[in-house]
């Protein structure tokens, strides 16, 4: 299926969860946060969120601002 | 503000002198941007000889193909800094909120103390990046509800400024002039009045100056008009020498604080002698 990951469109197993494609991409979960539709998915349940065809998720992390 | 803070020695004064911002307590009254800095090492030693302990930081979607893969989480020292994040680059009060939910959320994986608050910015125009106070109301009115401590960066209308404190705004941030634009505080007036307004019911409001800093001088000025902290980071980031002017910086806050709490002379058109009048062997030309 596809899912839009930070705007771009991107291939992902069926049912993937958060959690799971954070580790796909190497992507240290304590430092990033995950918005899915536009709502905040909480890190504690990274695990059990499965995504949709078509989900938009936001994935952020901190870098330099004033 | 503490008592001792205004009658004691300057040293007694700097020692009692803290500053309180929201549930966070500091020494150094400097909030210290972490953007723009030509590496990340340079940032972490201008970021330490400023004395700040508050640091700002931007929320941005992860670059999976970034090239040397840095984060600046592994240039910064989370006991050593309280993390500010914000939400610069919204430009309505939505994306504000979404921003700020996501800096939180990482926060709070970091175990900062920065997890309670946000520095919020809706910017109604990128060419000044002046705020649009009716988003930065809107969402500090949001957040709020949702147990965010909010700092927000405003222009330097007193009204607006009230309006954000009434919103239950943590401090309000009026801008001395555009951001990164080192033109320091062009409206002290409008300072002025927003600190006799903000502080009337409240002396111990926090009222920051957030943007234009350029240079040390600048710094000095805002804190002698009585502002509680300075935020700043072009003004360091993108001078010749960072780290020495972060070192400038550090003292002109210190100087200029000190300057407040001990009360500065008036001015007077004309000159009164340091001098006594008895005495003087000479005689006067009219």
């Amino acid at each position: 299926m596809n899912i839009l990951f930070n705007g771009e469109s991107r291939a992902v197993r069926d049912e993937i969860t958060i959690a799971e494609l954070l580790e796909e991409l190497t992507l240290d979960p304590r430092r990033v946060a995950v918005e899915v539709n536009l709502e905040l998915a909480p890190r504690d349940r990274h695990g059990e969120t499965a995504l949709s065809e078509g989900d938009r998720l936001e994935v952020v992390t901190l870098v330099g601002g004033g | 503000m503490a008592t001792d803070a205004q009658t004691g020695s300057p040293e007694t004064a700097a020692a009692a002198d803290t500053f309180w911002l929201g549930k966070h307590v500091f020494k150094n009254r400097l909030i210290v941007g972490t953007g723009k800095y030509e590496t990340f090492d340079l940032m972490r030693e201008a970021l330490d000889v400023s004395g700040t302990e508050c640091i700002t930081v931007a929320v941005r979607r992860e670059r999976l193909y970034d090239g040397d893969g840095k984060n600046i989480l592994d240039y910064v020292d989370l006991e050593r800094y309280t993390l500010l994040p914000n939400t610069a680059g919204c430009y309505n009060a939505k994306d504000a909120v979404r921003t700020a939910r996501l800096g939180r959320e990482i926060l709070r994986g970091l175990d900062n103390p920065g997890a309670d608050w946000v520095k919020l910015e809706v910017l109604g125009d990128s060419k000044t990046l002046l705020p649009d106070p009716l988003g930065t109301l809107e969402a500090t009115e949001q957040l709020v509800a949702e147990g965010f401590q909010v700092l927000c960066y405003t222009n330097d209308d007193p009204v607006t400024a009230q309006r954000l404190k009434r919103a239950g705004a943590t401090a309000v941030m009026p801008a001395g002039s555009p951001i990164g634009s080192g033109q320091g505080v062009l409206n002290p007036n409008n300072i002025r009045i927003c600190l006799e307004y903000l502080k009337a019911d409240d002396p111990d409001y926090p009222v920051i100056i957030d943007a234009g800093v350029g240079t040390a001088s600048d710094i000095t000025f805002a804190m002698e008009l009585g502002v509680d902290g300075i935020l700043l980071n072009t003004g360091i980031a993108h001078a010749r020498d960072p780290v020495k002017m972060a070192r400038a910086m550090n003292a002109a806050c210190e100087a200029g604080r000190l300057a407040y709490l001990a009360g500065r002379i008036p001015k007077r058109l004309y000159a009164t002698a340091s001098s006594p009048e008895d005495g003087v062997i000479s005689s006067r030309p009219w």
